[in-house]
Order: C-alpha cells, then structure tokens, then sequence
C-alpha cells in the first residue's frame, strides 16, 4: 500500500468514511458535466425527488455533439438539439453553471476547466468521461465515471469508490526536437499496455515531466486512462502555480498564498512507498505513430509495422485482428502510409499549444491534393487566442479548415466523421475500430505536429524532416 | 439477483435488491481489450434516455460479422456472459453496460475488466466476476460446445457452475459487500451521510476561498 504520495493525501483529505461495503465515501471537489453522460443522471434525481446538493461545485458545458461548422439553433441534427435543450433545462433548473455556445468559453470540459482555473491541485475531480485524467497535471485526484455515479455526485457530492494503488512512473532526460508530450504518452502506453494501468493511478514523475509546460502536462495525464490507468497525476510545482495564478477561479491575495503553501505541502514524500515504480529515459522516445485498433499499438515513426511473434500470447489475436481491420501487413513502414484526413483537435490536443506547434509545420507550405484537413479549438477562448496570434491564417492558407470548439471527430457524436475506410492521421486519443464515425474508418494517432506534417505530406511522414535544423 | 427482474427496469425497481446468485445460459464473447466504442457506437448515445440501447449492442461489429456471439441464434436469450482480458476499456460511458444489461445479461465473467466499465456495472447491479485465462478459455470453450447448458454465477460464493464444470471466481470484498447486501445503488447511503459530508466541506480549504466556483 502506498503511503506519503499525494494519491495518498488527497484521498485522506476527502474521504467522509467508510461505507458498511468497505468501500470509501470520498468528497468531490469540482463536479464537472456534459450534454452525453448526465440526462439519464437528473432524470434519476428527478425519480428519487433527491437534490443536487451543491450546485455551486459543479460545472456544466457542452462539447460531444456540438458542430464545429454550422452552431445555429436548433441543431440540424434533433436528437443533438433535443441532448442540449436537456442540459440547458437541467443547469437551469438545479442552478448549476453552465459555458454554453456563445458564452466565450464553451469548449471541452476538459479544456475549459483548466483554463479558467477550475482545476487546481490538491482536489478530487470526477466527469462522466474518461479522459477526466487530464486535470491530474495540476496535482488534482481526478477520474472518469458512469452516469449513476454522476447521479450519486449530483445528490451527494460523493462517490462509493475503492482506493487505488499508486504506480510511479518515471521518465527522465530532454526529449530530441519533434518530439512531444504525445510521443512521451504514446510511449508509455505501448510499454505498459493499455491493461497495464488497471487498478493504479499513475504518478507521472522525472525531469521530462518537470521541464513540461501546464498544456503538455495535461496531454500525459489526458492518456493515462489509454494506458488502463483511470487517474493520472503530476505533483503541483512552480510550472503548475504560474499557470493558474490570475486565472477566472484562482485564489486571490492572502488565500493565494496560503494555497500554494497549501498545494506544496500536498507533494508527494520524498520517502513515499509506492506500489510499483517503472523508469524510461526521454533520449529513447521517437515521434510515435499508432498503427493498430488500441492505443498501446504504437511505433516509431521509422519503425515497421511488428510481426505476430513479437507480441505476447495475450496480445496476438488483438494483432491479427489490427492488421486486418487497418489493412497493413506486419513489416510495412508506417512511415509512407498514405491518409484521407487530417484533424488537429481533442481534449489531449486541442489547447493552444498544440495549435502553435502544428502552425510552425503548416506555415509556408501547403496540405496535399486530396487530403481533407482540419483544425479545431479545443475551446472558444483557445480559438480566440489562436486567432488573435494568427494562427487560423496560417492554417487556412495552408489548406485547413478552421473550425469552432468542440470535439468533432475525436469521437464523431457531431457532423465530423470518417466516410467508409477512409485512414485519418488523428492528434486525438482512440483509434478503436469505428471510432471517428465510420465502422470501416481507421485511425492513426498522432502529435498535433506529426498531423500537420501528414497533411502536407499527404502520408506519415516524420515530423523532424520539417523542423529548422 | 432475480433473472426474473426485467432488465429494463434496472436502475428503478430493483435498485435495493441483495445480488446474490444468478443463473441461465451464457454468451462467451471472445476477444481482449473490447472497448466501450464497440459495445455501444457513438452515434447511440444520442439520446436523453437509456431506452432503447439494448437492440444496438455491438451494433457495428454485428453488422460487420455476422458470426459475432450476440448474433448466433444459440445464445438468443442468454444471461451470463463470459469475456476475455481488459473488457470494457475506453470511455465511460455507462451506456455500454446498459446495452449490455437491457439486450438481457444480468452478470459477466471475464480475465479482467476496466476500471471504469467494473464501476458502472456495479452501480448498475450487474456483477463483474474475474478468474484466470485458462479457467474463462474453458467455459467459453464449454458454452461453445453446449449453448444451451444452464450456468449458475454464485456471486455470493464467488465461484461458477455449469453441469460438471466448476470453478472459482474473484470479486473484491467491497463490491462484493455492496452486490450481496443490496447496496450497489449507494446512492441512498451516501446520501445519509449529508452531517459528516457537510464536515468535509467545512474543512476543505479550496470550497471556501472566496474567489471559488
């Protein structure tokens, strides 16, 4: 069992008491909902006549179904205006926040609450979504659920949970040029498997980590859950602190600096016991490209496609079954693999950052005939950040399409979607079979950066070959 | 658990009912790390209800393969179903268990689930027992051979039976509390507990900063 973590402290700090079950009854700080997950959850409430019991504690917006072209209400599409009349009723009557479209800072649950500076360390976060890791970067407890636990949250601003073990993982050293924080997680997630993480919350630890920017961070900790880890974390440092300082939901004057004392003393020991510790260097990470039907089916970019027999016995029929469904043979270059689409997005790659690094690629060049190509925001003040710098400019005169907020074709619950076998080079977080729209579609994932260079390139191509030597 | 239950009254009626036993015929789905896309596309959770999910289960990999499990006219009707490593990884949506529970599965035994899937299952009343890969290889092997053979999950004993095959399972205690006392739907014993949260709330220093949500 792990002591002295921050795991460890910020679940003891939360927990009410222990049900007759066993299990915990751990204190939710920040609530955060959306238009797919919490309809069926008020409607229990409305049944069981129960209330939301702190409203102020949660926060709504609306991202899976929204288009990113036309927004005019009502949607084109009823069953999305119908999930939206539902949030917008719901916010209502229980008094819950809520960033609608047009608010100026609608977006990806998980984008906007870190950039208004909902998310801060030291809390418990749940979302009826998975990738809720992401908010772990700010040193916060944070993991997806079900929507009869959003249900429990909404009447209780509690959850029934068992506590997890603490895996470290550590990676240290300066990562080569071209390489980002999507290659570190990518990398993770084939070393460990995506079942690897199931019963742990990663502890992502090191010097790689530390020089990381708030934004990369969030890209790690976004795909713990790839990895089979339901909760990712970063402890909180000077980085962390910077970011969020002036930010909507900061503390201000005296609380601010009795929070960072506060915050720093949530660290992690330096004794710490963990219940495993796994270590990598940064020198060994290449640009990583999936090619398979899991997230942990990734290589190097220079790397073939790997035969049957370098996979364990447990994780050859997944194998088979990914050479079949992507229609690439063991021993094929990734590299050179022709694509339909490109999309530059998602709550792992759509703050502004990313579009930064993807801008320098696309700048000055131009997207290959018959590619379709297209960026967008992770949320509406990201796409006004983006504009004011330009960057929507340059993407356009390179041949993207600029899109509003949302998170499009990440998962295709919106107009963006793959058409029949159509491959995308995807900066998302899911290349499961069907995923972005098309039962047939397939889908290789990416840095927003490698994305850009695809689009160009109109196939994988390495994004080092478009950097400034 | 009564298989009498209507699936489709799951999360309403049954919510305190003590998860003891189930029992019927078995589904073995072969396949690791199946993800929530697959169990329930996307585009189905367009919706403000759970209605309705049961018919769309695995709705793309059915129309792709008409050989897949929930399509064979042999395991129309099955309770048990029976799945390899990592069952249920990616998203959180509880839609996928949904469309599990109302196409009619009232338990399921895998190598291991996902963190996130077992929770929801849980929440839902649907158990979620574990045994090793050669013991979940051979009951599917078993079900394959005998489709209609009667399979009996004892959650409380935590062990399987079916004909001269039997074996034991593995569920943690504290689900395994919250199935057999009738507690999985926590909702109302969380709930009661509104002093003690109320305490936490007063303690914890981020809710009451002035500047907070």
């Amino acid at each position: 069992m792990s002591t002295g973590t921050l795991f460890d402290k910020v679940w003891n700090l939360h927990t009410v008491g222990i049900l007759p079950s066993g299990q915990t009854q751990l204190f939710i700080g920040l609530h955060l909902i959306h238009e797919v997950t919490s309809p069926q959850a008020f409607a229990m409430l409305r049944e069981r006549g129960l209330k939301v019991m702190y409203p102020q504690r949660t926060v709504a917006t609306v991202d899976h179904i929204v288009p990113t072209d036309n927004q005019a209400r009502p949607f084109a599409d009823t069953l999305a205006e119908e999930m939206m009349q539902n949030l917008e009723k719901n916010c209502a009557d229980y008094g819950i926040r809520f960033y609608n479209i047009g608010s100026g800072s609608q977006g990806i649950v998980h984008v906007i609450a870190p950039e208004q500076g909902l998310t801060q360390p030291g809390m418990t976060i749940a979302c009826g979504d998975s990738h809720t890791s992401t908010h772990g970067a700010f040193g916060a407890i944070s993991f997806g659920i079900g929507t009869s636990q959003v249900r429990d949250v909404l009447a209780s601003q509690t959850l029934a949970l068992g506590k997890l073990k603490v895996r470290r993982v550590e990676v240290n050293g300066t990562l080569q040029p071209g390489v980002y924080a999507k290659d570190v997680v990518l990398h993770l997630i084939r070393k460990l498997g995506v079942k690897g993480g199931v019963g742990y919350a990663y502890e992502y630890a090191g010097t790689t980590f530390e020089q990381m920017t708030m934004e990369e961070r969030m890209t790690v900790c976004n795909m713990a859950i790839e990895g089979g880890a339901r909760c990712g974390y970063i402890n909180p440092d000077s980085v962390t602190y910077a970011y969020l300082q002036g930010r909507d939901f900061a503390p201000l004057g005296r609380e601010w600096d009795e929070a960072v004392a506060w915050w720093d003393s949530l660290r992690s020991d330096a004794d710490a016991t963990y219940d495993d510790v796994v270590s990598f260097d940064a020198a060994e990470i290449d640009p990583t490209v999936t090619w398979g039907i899991t997230p942990d089916q990734g290589i190097g970019v220079s790397e073939a496609v790997p035969a049957p027999e370098s996979f364990g016995e447990g994780d050859r029929a997944i194998a088979q079954e990914a050479y079949a469904y992507m229609d690439l043979a063991p021993g094929t270059a990734i590299k050179g693999t022709p694509i339909d689409v490109c999309f530059i997005g998602s709550c792992t790659n759509g703050r502004l950052s990313d579009l930064q690094e993807a801008a320098k690629i696309a700048q000055g060049r131009h997207v290959a005939n018959g590619i379709k190509a297209f960026v967008v925001p992770g949320s509406e003040r990201v796409k006004q950040q983006a504009e004011a710098e330009g960057l929507d400019k340059i993407f356009e005169a390179a041949g993207f399409e600029w899109r509003e907020a949302g998170c499009s074709m990440c998962l295709a619950m919106n107009p963006d979607k793959l058409q029949g076998r159509q491959i995308s080079a995807s900066s998302s977080n899911r290349n499961f079979k069907g995923r972005q729209g098309s039962a047939s579609g397939r889908t290789l994932l990416m840095s927003p950066a490698m994305v850009a260079a695809a689009a160009i390139a109109g196939k994988v191509t390495d994004v080092r070959e478009f950097l400034p030597i | 658990m009564s298989s009498s239950v209507a699936s489709e009254a799951r999360n309403s009626q049954a919510r305190n009912s003590q998860i003891k036993t189930s029992q019927g015929t078995a589904l073995p789905l072969v396949g690791n790390d199946i993800d929530t896309d697959r169990i329930i596309p996307a585009r189905f959770l367009r919706c403000v209800t759970f209605d309705g999910l049961g018919e769309h289960v695995f709705a793309d990999d059915r129309q792709q393969d008409p050989s897949h499990a929930f399509n064979q006219p042999q395991y129309q009707g099955a309770k048990i179903l029976v799945v390899n490593r990592n069952f249920g990884c990616g998203s959180s949506r509880e839609h996928a268990p949904q469309a599990i529970a109302r196409w009619g599965i009232d338990a399921i035994i895998g190598e291991s689930f996902a963190e996130i899937f077992f929770g929801n299952c849980l929440a839902m009343g649907v158990p979620c027992l574990t045994a090793a890969p050669e013991t979940v290889t051979a009951l599917q092997a078993i079900v394959q051979a005998n489709p209609g053979r009667e399979v009996q999950v004892d959650v409380e004993n935590r062990r399987v039976t079916g004909g001269d095959f039997a074996a034991d399972l593995t569920l943690a205690d504290g689900p395994h509390q919250m199935l057999t006392l009738g507690t999985w739907d926590a909702c109302g014993q969380l709930v009661a507990q509104a002093e003690a949260i109320e305490q936490i709330f007063g303690e914890l220093p981020y809710v009451n900063w002035a500047n907070a949500a």
